[in-house]
């Protein structure tokens, strides 16, 4: 894992005692509102329905031992006691007290942690594949060449007003776990020739007008990625509507420039300062990837996981859908779900991360990764180590086996916590899950994967979901419309809007309905609902969805 | 045609706590939306709003939200301030904890 330099160090703290002033400031009257709103947002702090939210950092969703221990006293000391993972791999305490920030904020230091540039029409966090580093299908580990982006995006003196918020991903294998073709810019590695590059795609995004990102270079070297990113975003910079907040992210410039115009231009400006980088870029690179070094792997038996396999349908269960292959065969990454039924989807209390720190301390080489599915990986666990880790999970209401399944929602806080939000969508997925727990039907379903948010900014990335729901504002009644078909993998696509939207008391119904279609229509039972409606198109979902429209054309 | 004015309070957010806040009858904020005043016309409705967004080191992000008269006092006619009003439905967090 990265470790500050003293340089970063420096950097943090100087920015927390900027920040501890200003805050004093706003409290002691000589800062108005106007003027201390983009000072706290540039430090992660947001106003929100009920409370004020601070949300903090997380690289690459990448985190220690040390960090996510933190991060519950942190939930404890200052919040309600608990913390909200998010589709960016970060964390958001939902009820800090303004006085409290400065020292949130100091005590994040303290472990090198932050909450610079979570907020604001910056270079947001940077995300990854949350298997990397472990992953058999990866090129290489990506964490290094995010983080050697998150240290040339920080502070950017260049990209401090971009016309909009900007985010980058990148992934180390084909399999994108990263969605990356949702990104401003997405960045997948590549092998070409021996040499090691990456596969350029920018323009993605969700929101309001979603878009699959386009590629704007088949190939780049490795040695040109922060040149090359550097260009992106000045063209972006540059040509990126800022008379209309809506039309002011990168997919608009590049849908309404065309992406062969996007490249001549970007190509132009990655000539001109491409001799500026001396190599120092690589330099660091360089130091950068011996921190990312695999850790020892120990050697032993796996006999404890054969047996508890063999003999314990519980543990095997949860083996069969919260493990995915690691590069060694005797160790496993494992997928630690959040999203017990019936739970907030991506909340946990301070004590279940105390116990994931202990856990990854025990047995996982102290690292943990955050997922952009809202939950928390151990990516090198032995196979022998297994069982002790199901059933510590499995005590403290962390062993629900359901990742990749109905009840494996990402949610975005909706209108419980977030001001923008015009809908709830927490509730949603809460009853979804306690309704497929009650049908024990997801199992069987098999891998669909549910997104909800509640409104049109798509923070729950409901177009990417095989199921999305997205929740509105339907003169003044929650509505809650349904996409289907939408894909967020290699594979990615944006769904398509079925009929008329449903009140919340009929949304897990016609959920329910669509799950029961699927079973029904699949040709065997391992064609996913994904691949069922690739086969079959949308009528028999909207038939299962719309019954009553259905009888009424057949009458 | 303007819209013709509905009955409305004024909110905000307090500053230290963000928790929502009502302006009442005596010019203080509560936290209570029952103990807000409802101001039935324009006038007065935004004169209050007014005079409000110039505490601001005391409260942030004032604005008039829908509301209607019942026997308990003020209530909000939009499920949006119904949720401010009550707190977030997935924990009993802020206001249910409170009114218990």
């Amino acid at each position: 894992m990265y470790n500050y330099t003293d340089f970063d160090e420096a950097f943090v703290r100087s920015r927390v005692s900027q920040f501890r002033a200003q805050v004093e400031r706003r409290i002691d009257g000589s800062l108005t509102e106007d003027e201390f709103k983009p000072l706290r947002l540039m430090n992660g702090l947001y106003l929100q329905l009920h409370a004020y939210m601070l949300r903090v950092a997380i690289p690459y969703g990448t985190i220690s031992a040390r960090q996510m221990r933190q991060l519950a006293y942190i939930a404890d000391t200052w919040d309600k006691g608990y913390g909200h993972f998010t589709t960016r791999q970060n964390i958001q305490y939902n009820w800090p007290a303004l006085k409290d920030v400065p020292d949130m904020l100091e005590a994040l230091a303290d472990v090198q942690m932050h909450a610079i540039q979570t907020s604001g029409n910056t270079i947001r966090n940077v995300t990854s594949d949350h298997f990397a580093g472990a992953a058999g299908d990866e090129v290489a580990d990506p964490r290094p060449y995010a983080e050697l982006l998150r240290q040339w995006s920080t502070d950017h003196p260049e990209f401090q007003f971009l016309p909009r918020k900007f985010k980058i991903a990148v992934t180390g294998a084909e399999a994108d776990r990263a969605v990356i073709r949702s990104h401003d810019i997405g960045l997948q590695l590549l092998e070409q020739n021996g040499e090691r590059g990456f596969k350029v795609i920018i323009g993605g995004g969700l929101g309001r007008t979603p878009m699959i990102g386009k590629v704007v270079r088949d190939f780049l070297p490795e040695a040109d990625l922060l040149p090359y990113c550097e260009a992106i975003v000045h063209v972006y910079n540059t040509l990126g509507r800022r008379d209309n907040k809506y039309k002011a992210r990168i997919k608009i410039t590049v849908h309404e420039n065309g992406i062969d115009t996007m490249r001549e231009l970007i190509e132009a400006r990655f000539a001109e300062i491409r001799p500026e980088f001396s190599g120092v870029d690589q330099e660091l690179l360089a130091a950068i990837k011996a921190q990312f070094a695999t850790p020892a792997l120990r050697e032993g038996d796996t006999a404890a996981y054969d047996s508890a396999y063999a003999t314990d349908p519980v543990f095997r269960a949860w083996a069969d859908t919260n493990l995915a292959a690691h590069r060694k065969p005797d160790h496993a990454i494992v997928t630690i779900s959040i999203k017990a039924h019936g739970k907030t989807p991506g909340d946990a209390t301070s004590d279940q991360m105390r116990l994931m720190a202990e856990l990854a301390e025990e047995y996982a080489h102290g690292e943990l990764r955050i997922s952009h599915e809202q939950n928390v990986i151990l990516p090198h666990v032995h196979k022998g180590d297994l069982p002790a880790i199901h059933a510590a999970l499995s005590a403290a209401g962390l062993g629900t086996a359901n990742i990749g399944l109905a009840s494996d929602i990402i949610a975005c806080p909706g209108m419980d916590y977030c001001a923008l939000a015009t809908a709830r969508s927490i509730p949603i997925a809460q009853e979804i899950a306690t309704r497929v727990d009650e049908l024990k039907i997801e199992h069987e379903v098999g891998e669909l994967k549910i997104k909800i948010s509640g409104c049109i900014n798509a923070c729950g990335h409901h177009h990417v979901g095989h199921i999305g729901i997205l929740g509105l504002d339907r003169a003044g009644v929650e509505n809650y419309q349904v996409t289907l078909g939408g894909d967020h993998t290699e594979t990615a696509a944006v769904g398509t809007r079925m009929g008329p939207g449903f009140s919340a008391d009929e949304i897990v119904p016609a959920i329910e309905r669509l799950m029961l279609a699927y079973l029904d229509l699949r040709s065997e039972k391992s064609e996913t609902f994904l691949q069922t409606f690739r086969r079959l198109g949308d009528a028999p979902f909207k038939a299962a969805l719309y019954p009553e429209s259905e009888a009424r054309n057949a009458a | 045609m303007p819209k013709a004015f509905t009955p409305k309070v004024v909110t905000a957010n307090a500053l230290i706590e963000g928790d929502v806040i009502y302006l009442t009858e005596s010019g203080s904020w509560s936290r209570s939306h029952t103990d807000a005043r409802l101001f039935t016309e324009e006038g007065p409705a935004t004169a209050a709003l007014s005079a409000a967004e110039l505490q601001s080191s005391e409260i942030v992000g004032a604005y008039l939200a829908d509301a209607e008269a019942s026997p308990k006092g003020p209530k909000p006619t939009h499920f949006r301030e119904a949720f401010r009003a009550t707190g977030p439905s997935n924990y009993p967090h802020g206001k249910q904890v409170e009114n218990v």
